[in-house]
């Protein structure tokens, strides 16, 4: 009787803007014996209007899905102007990564480049110095292409051992996107390279002047001048107007708010590739210009923001596997802590230096897990396990860390990040 | 031959496809002047190219430094929090705690000159004079003891400099590891016995949502001294109504206007519940406040001398140094330019006050 009369409150509640106009159906008499309240009552929405097509100009998730945000690690940098935020890759589905879930990593804030004011400057070992607007790179035949970004850095806390319960802090320094752009190589053909030239040096307009070194095989190869992201304008903090895409290769290098790339013939050793982004080694010397981001793959449900809801019975573990350089042909999967592996499935796209969504379905025991994932890729390179990595590099690196994750899961379903012998 | 043809027109339609590249371009962007390039291209490199004339001493670097740089780097390169350590570091490479600094990992000074004159200070880049870069720089060698006090760096001796790690980095060699080179993939039966050696809860590092967090908080605190939780919670009420007072006399646009104004200033300071010291002092109740008068910041002399001789916080004095905080308090700390917009520093105002300053 309880139960009824909160039932009916509730709908009483859920109908008080249609004007009093209660219809005595089936809701008010139903018993819960009967079936599914959310069946049998009327529910608000199936009955009255909702917003018109101007409320939302630019439309925006459903409410119940606020907690889907990118997040941050307060204590990992001085302050959050130059800092990082994280994809909740838990959250999301298939290979896509929503433009405004797309982690973030400035040095000098987001700059908010007006794009009247946009200007892009080639220079340096070049027969034509030259300035194009965006209206001139809008001219030029442009390309569709879909590619992970990966900062260097992710992961990297996770060297010395598991730090961080969630794969969105261990691995959602990544996004994977469709770009819109003009090849590079068109520009730099424009401005006429001389034959001394080896390297470039795209710049930043923003107020860390971003720089990096990057060898000229690659500007020719692959590399685009973005404006356009899964089908929009670059969001401002992804580099708008324009940014550089440097494919499979750290995110570091893919400066956004393109304003110069100077060419030259011997590399600038500049900030970002010496003090930062060079790997230390357990013998003190370090390795630079590690460019390509090695095969990769994370297990983002279950995982520990995102536990098995149901108990035991058909599971379903997913994940996202991916590779600077090519694609991934196989994701083995292990439930025993790499006892046995079995072939993950793997759906949708397989595109060069993007993600792939894979998919294992068991039938839970009901019993703690040890999941990991192993990805291989095109040139047959396999994911390493964290101890093969350390077993080269020592504990003193930050950056490329691409060993296999493994998440524990208890009986409650729960999981937590661990590392296994 | 159906076949051949077939192919032909296949190859043929793929060529068509591609884009048609003009001979030489597409003739679009325009030359750029030489005063724009010369605007723009201020890189350097090891070799010392880009570096325009001039020089900067030991002496004047110290002066240049404590005044612009020495708020986040420490007076000794010693770093503020977690901000970069500039000095020392010397033999730690190896070690369980790297401290990766200008002397003991940077391979080049000019990748020094290049980043202090692109990018600092934080918040007021490219703002220094060149020789001003040639002194800080200078003094940052003297602070990893590789030059004497009495050193001059200038264009023509830069390159004579050599810093001791330099001949520490190689080229990514990764294609010869044995992580490279294993092509094997077990299975089955891969191990005998698996443990876990690590746990992340033992650490207890992850980042919670605000709820989360507040109600641990909430929970902690009264565990350990529920009277104490209960008598903080009491005189709230009173004191509430007067700060509403306060605030609602506040243009709800402006105190909008002032928020997002105030993102330039978030990196150094904290407003609200909770605000903390940073680079900054905290500006809850700073209005009212003695110019240098909050315990426990340690302010420039300059702003120190500027509370004592009878400078306090109100909207004008805190108007004029939001205009131009080096023209009312010379020698402040603060490195930033100054608001140039007049209805961005009453926004400003508007935002703090109604965020308990």
């Amino acid at each position: 009787m309880a139960d009824l009369k909160q039932n009916r409150r509730n709908f009483l509640k859920g109908t008080a803007l249609a004007g009093g106009a209660l219809l005595a159906g089936r809701a008010t008499g139903a018993a819960a014996a009967e079936g599914d309240p959310a069946i049998l009552d009327i529910q608000p929405w199936a009955q009255q209007l909702g917003e018109g097509v101007d409320a939302r100009p630019y439309g925006y998730p459903s409410p119940h899905e606020k907690h889907v945000v990118r997040r941050s690690v307060e204590w990992l940098t001085a302050d959050p102007v130059s800092s990082v935020n994280f994809t909740p890759l838990h959250e999301l589905d298939g290979i896509i990564t929503p433009n405004g879930l797309c982690f973030e990593r400035h040095h000098a804030g987001i700059a908010e480049v007006e794009p009247s004011k946009f200007r892009l400057m080639i220079n340096g070992l070049v027969d034509k110095p030259l300035v194009f607007t965006m209206e001139d790179l809008k001219r030029y035949p442009r390309v569709n292409k879909m590619f992970f970004l990966e900062c260097a850095a992710n992961s990297g806390m996770e060297w010395r051992g598991s730090q961080l319960n969630g794969c969105q802090y261990t691995h959602g320094m990544i996004h994977n996107v469709m770009y819109t752009g003009v090849p590079l190589k068109y520009l730099l053909e424009e401005a006429g390279l001389k034959t001394n030239a080896k390297w470039i040096m795209p710049e930043g307009a923003d107020a860390s002047a971003m720089t990096r070194s990057i060898p000229v095989f690659k500007a020719l190869d692959d590399c685009i001048v973005a404006f356009m992201m899964n089908g929009e304008a670059l969001r401002p903090e992804q580099g708008y107007p324009a940014r550089l895409v440097v494919p499979g290769w750290e995110g570091n290098m893919w400066v956004k708010w393109l304003r110069r790339i100077e060419v030259g013939d011997e590399p600038w050793h500049h900030r970002e590739e010496t003090s930062k982004y060079t790997d230390l080694m357990e013998n003190g010397k370090a390795r630079r210009f590690t460019w390509e981001m090695d095969a990769k793959s994370v297990i983002t449900n279950p995982s520990p923001q995102a536990p098995i809801p149901h108990g035991k019975g058909h599971t379903i573990l997913s994940g996202v596997a991916w590779s600077g350089r090519g694609t991934i042909t196989h994701v083995d999967v292990t439930i025993d802590g790499g006892k046995n592996w079995h072939a993950a499935r793997i759906d949708g796209p397989s595109l060069d230096k993007s993600m792939h969504r894979f998919y294992y379905e068991f039938d839970w025991d009901g019993k703690p897990l040890l999941l990991q994932s192993r990805a291989v890729d095109s040139t047959g390179y396999i994911q390493p396990t964290k101890d093969a990595l350390r077993a080269v590099r020592g504990e003193n690196s930050i950056y490329h860390n691409n060993g296999i994750q493994t998440w524990y899961v208890n009986a409650n379903g729960e999981a937590e990040n661990v590392e296994v012998s | 031959m159906l076949k051949s043809l077939k192919l032909g027109l296949l190859s043929a339609a793929l060529l068509a496809a591609q884009p048609v590249l003009a001979d030489g371009g597409f003739g679009l962007g325009r030359a750029a002047t030489d005063a724009e390039v010369a605007a723009w291209d201020i890189d350097v490199r090891p070799d010392g190219a880009g570096l325009p004339e001039g020089s900067g001493s030991v002496f004047d670097g110290e002066e240049v430094y404590f005044e612009k740089c020495a708020v986040c780097h420490g007076d000794f390169g010693e770093a503020v929090g977690r901000w970069p350590v500039l000095a020392g570091g010397y033999d730690t490479l190896t070690s369980d705690r790297p401290v990766k600094t200008v002397g003991s990992y940077w391979p080049y000074l000019s990748t020094v000159w290049d980043y202090v004159h692109r990018a600092m200070p934080f918040g007021d880049a490219q703002s220094l004079t060149d020789d001003e870069v040639y002194s800080i720089t200078a003094y940052i060698l003297y602070l990893n003891d590789l030059v004497d006090d009495d050193f001059e760096l200038s264009k023509e001796n830069f390159a004579e400099v050599t810093l001791p790690n330099q001949d520490a980095f190689y080229m990514d060699d990764r294609e010869e590891s044995p992580v490279w080179s294993n092509r094997e993939r077990c299975m089955t039966n891969c191990k005998d016995s698996v443990e876990i050696v690590a746990r992340a809860a033992v650490l207890d590092v992850t980042p919670e949502d605000a709820a989360a967090r507040k109600a641990k908080e909430a929970k902690g605190a009264a565990a350990e001294e529920p009277k104490a939780a209960e008598a903080k919670a009491e005189p709230a009420p009173a004191a509430e109504p007067v700060a509403v007072a306060a605030v609602a006399e506040l243009d709800p646009a402006l105190v909008e206007a002032g928020e997002k104004a105030f993102r330039q200033c978030k990196a150094c300071h904290q407003v609200g519940d909770g605000a903390k010291n940073r680079v900054g002092p905290h500006l809850n109740a700073v209005f009212g406040r003695p110019a240098g008068g909050l315990d426990g910041f340690r302010y420039s002399k300059a702003m120190t001398a500027a509370g004592e001789g009878g400078k306090v916080w109100d909207d004008a004095t805190m108007a004029a140094f939001l205009a131009a905080p080096k023209k009312v308090v010379p020698k402040t700390k603060m490195a930033f330019r100054g608001v140039k917009k007049e209805k961005d520093i009453d926004a400003l105002i508007a935002y703090i006050k109604a965020n308990g300053g």
